[in-house]
């Protein structure tokens, strides 16, 4: 499931949620990452815009890969703004056994960071600074130069 | 007519252009001198679909987004 809120994720409330409704699932491994904003850089936190149509379907195209490996994956992220040492991403995988939750983690974050349709922003006096500097150019990009 | 979006970073306001393919989009935002940075490195999607070539055929009521460099998480 994707999960998308405004603001900060209240990460233990959506831990324990996702915990509970796989609890009895047969499942023997729950792997989360938790992506909080660090104190860096003299930012005040970050912001972000989520375009859903497509984001939407990139997850779903994981959650098939997900679903061939046997697991299921959970992600929610933060739309707008979200201050110091508040949390804006989470996926989790759960997997039957650990080695398979472990991989798939990998390889879905650093997926996420390279095609996920989400623009970040540094906050800083009050200013939204688009995060040209570490943005990632969707594979393909360039067709209309 | 088509719509064209910008995305995320891209402060540009929505088009309806009379178009029929990628290449004709091309051609009038190549003539916006602020739009070149971003046609380097922003990918197209039609439909909500990602498309990798200039050679597609848009039809009346087709939506285009340009989707600039991203950094979710």
């Amino acid at each position: 499931m994707l999960y998308l809120y405004d603001g900060a994720l209240d990460v233990p409330t959506i831990l324990k949620d996702w915990y509970i409704q796989e609890e009895k699932s047969n499942y023997g491994a729950y792997i989360p990452f938790i992506g909080t904003i660090r104190d860096e850089d003299g930012i005040d936190g970050l912001s972000f815009d989520v375009y859903e149509p497509i984001l939407e379907s990139w997850f779903k195209a994981w959650q098939e890969k997900a679903k061939a490996k046997g697991a299921i994956i959970k992600m929610a992220h933060s739309k707008g703004d979200v201050l110091l040492h508040q949390s804006s991403y989470i996926a989790a995988v759960f997997s039957p056994k650990r080695r398979v939750a472990l991989e798939f983690i990998d390889e879905f974050v650093e997926d996420f960071k390279a095609s996920a349709p989400i623009w970040k922003y540094d906050l800083r006096d009050g200013k939204r600074i688009y995060a040209k500097d570490r943005s990632t150019a969707i594979k393909g990009s360039g067709i209309l130069k | 007519m088509v719509r064209v979006e910008f995305l995320g970073p891209i402060q540009k306001e929505p088009l309806d252009l009379d178009i029929t393919n990628l290449n004709e989009l091309a051609s009038i935002l190549q003539d916006d001198i602020e739009m070149l940075v971003w046609l380097e490195n922003s990918a197209v999607a039609v439909n909500d679909t990602l498309v990798s070539t200039r050679e597609y055929e848009l039809k009346d009521g087709d939506k285009v987004v340009l989707l600039p460099p991203v950094c979710g998480g």
